[in-house]
């Protein structure tokens, strides 16, 4: 019955790709919950972040959630044919074929994405190329915004420069991780989870900061894909265009949450 | 410095229809470029600067990441460039069919396994016909620009050809088909140069 309504809502959310601007106005108005607040923007939108109860939901459980605004929203920095391929082929490609391979191991669907992950090395690599690959859209979605750009505030900021020394050090390393990146990966701002220290790393293909196959385990907080797909039709060949261009973007309120988070639900992982 | 960056071998627009003119130029004048710039700072004033591109990825493990991903990127390209020709296509002829047949089934085995090698690379990477050790033809891919050269590479041999799956080499026109570039390719092959390649690394 519950696989029945997720369908159901998934099918409406289809139907609502193309979401008028005050259905927009009329979410971002909406206060945002703690570590939820981009995704909310589409009301009748199933969904998932990779926060709060998410983090331990069954995989076989997780929709394919709404995209939090419209193809063109992250203009000019993300043009609206990427978003657009981007979210509803290359993200809804990983969505559906981790389900897929779900059928064949079906132990795996009973797993949280924090379980799976931690334990990657174990199961077939169609899970870790597509459950990695649905995880880190996810993120990389939620931490944009139409209305993105300035600085971390609060806990964050004095994380992130007692770790970093400055906020202009922060974005240095991290671009310089993102650039660095041979080939299709990401790079990340996590939260050790050893000793709960922020880090900068970066992943090839659709690894995550959570699998086991890194050297640093973390929590992510923010995430930047470096496929190709993710800037060439834009950009080409030029991807520290994209990653500059890319803070003007950038969610800072999610990563906060994300980071506010951490703290309270860490217990839990553990 | 025994390294020179190649000429493309034909116009930009020369594979249209199967790859455009934009992603011809863009590919080889900033991503080959870039690659082969690259690689020679990276060898300049080393003990690597007067070797050839075998033996240096013969003992690739030891060599820099970026002697590694350039060096690679500069040799993986040239070899592409020369395999593709506006009047490409079809299927090999004389000995390097008879082979493909021997070592595949059929032409059209062969195809189907370099097609799922090129459609399986997870992510950025290349698919290769190569000619082992002992003479024999085989189909692998490697990830980045790793190459069957390589003493990194799983299935080691020498090239003879080879399908660039990084993204930017199809991305403008295909987007996230990369099957529809990898049908498209056949299109394109210079089987006349790869016949000479095979010949050329019979041992
Ligand atoms: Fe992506
Ligand atoms: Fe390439």
């Amino acid at each position: 019955m519950k696989t029945f309504f997720l369908n159901f809502i998934m099918a409406s959310a289809m139907l609502m790709l193309t979401f008028n601007s005050e259905a927009q106005q009329a979410a971002k108005s909406k206060a945002p919950q703690a570590g939820k607040p981009a995704i909310e923007a589409v009301s009748a939108t199933p969904v998932f972040t990779g926060t709060g109860t998410d983090w331990f939901i069954s995989i076989k459980d997780a929709p394919f959630p709404g995209l939090p605004y419209t193809y063109e929203a992250l203009e000019p920095v993300i043009d609206k044919a990427t978003v657009e391929i981007h979210y509803d082929r290359h993200h809804r490609a990983y969505f559906n074929n981790y389900k897929k391979a779900i059928e064949t191991s079906p132990e795996t669907g009973e797993m949280s994405f924090y379980k799976l992950f931690g334990s990657i090395t174990e199961f077939p690599a169609t899970f870790r190329n597509n459950a990695g690959g649905f995880y880190n859209h996810v993120l990389y979605w939620s931490n944009m915004s139409p209305n993105g750009g300035g600085k971390p505030s609060g806990r964050l900021m004095d994380a992130i420069v007692a770790k970093f020394g400055s906020y202009e050090e922060f974005v240095k390393q991290f671009e310089d991780a993102a650039k660095t990146r041979f080939g299709s990966g990401w790079a990340w701002l996590s939260v050790d989870l050893a000793t709960n220290e922020l880090f900068i790393s970066s992943t090839p293909n659709q690894d995550n900061p959570l699998m086991n196959t890194v050297e640093r385990r973390g929590f992510p907080l923010l995430g930047i894909d470096v496929w190709e797909h993710a800037y060439y039709l834009k950009y080409q060949n030029k991807r520290p265009e994209y990653i500059q261009n890319f803070w003007n973007k950038l969610n800072w309120a999610d990563v906060q949450a994300r980071y506010e988070e951490y703290f309270t639900l860490v217990s839990r992982l553990k | 410095m025994n390294f020179e960056f190649p000429a493309l071998p034909y116009a930009y627009d020369a594979l249209e229809p199967h790859i455009d003119r934009m992603t011809m130029e863009i590919h080889h004048t900033k991503h080959h470029r870039a690659y082969f710039d690259k690689f020679v700072a990276a060898i300049q004033g080393t003990e690597l600067e007067n070797k050839s591109l075998n033996e240096i990825f013969a003992q690739i493990s030891k060599a820099s990441a970026a002697v590694r991903n350039n060096g690679g990127g500069f040799f993986n390209h040239n070899l592409f460039w020369e395999i593709l020709g506006p009047n490409g296509g079809g299927a090999p002829v004389g000995k390097l069919a008879e082979e493909i047949s021997k070592a595949f089934g059929s032409f059209e085995d062969f195809k189907t396994k370099f097609n799922d090698a090129a459609a399986n690379r997870f992510g950025s990477g290349w698919a290769w016909l190569s000619v082992k050790a002992d003479n024999s033809l085989c189909v692998c891919s490697s990830p980045n620009q790793d190459n069957p050269l390589m003493d990194v590479h799983d299935c080691q041999g020498t090239p003879i050809m080879g399908l660039d799956v990084w993204e930017h080499a199809y991305y403008l026109k295909y987007q996230n088909r990369r099957p529809d570039y990898i049908n498209a390719f056949w299109n394109l092959v210079n089987w006349e140069k790869v016949s000479d390649n095979y010949e050329k690394a019979l041992k």
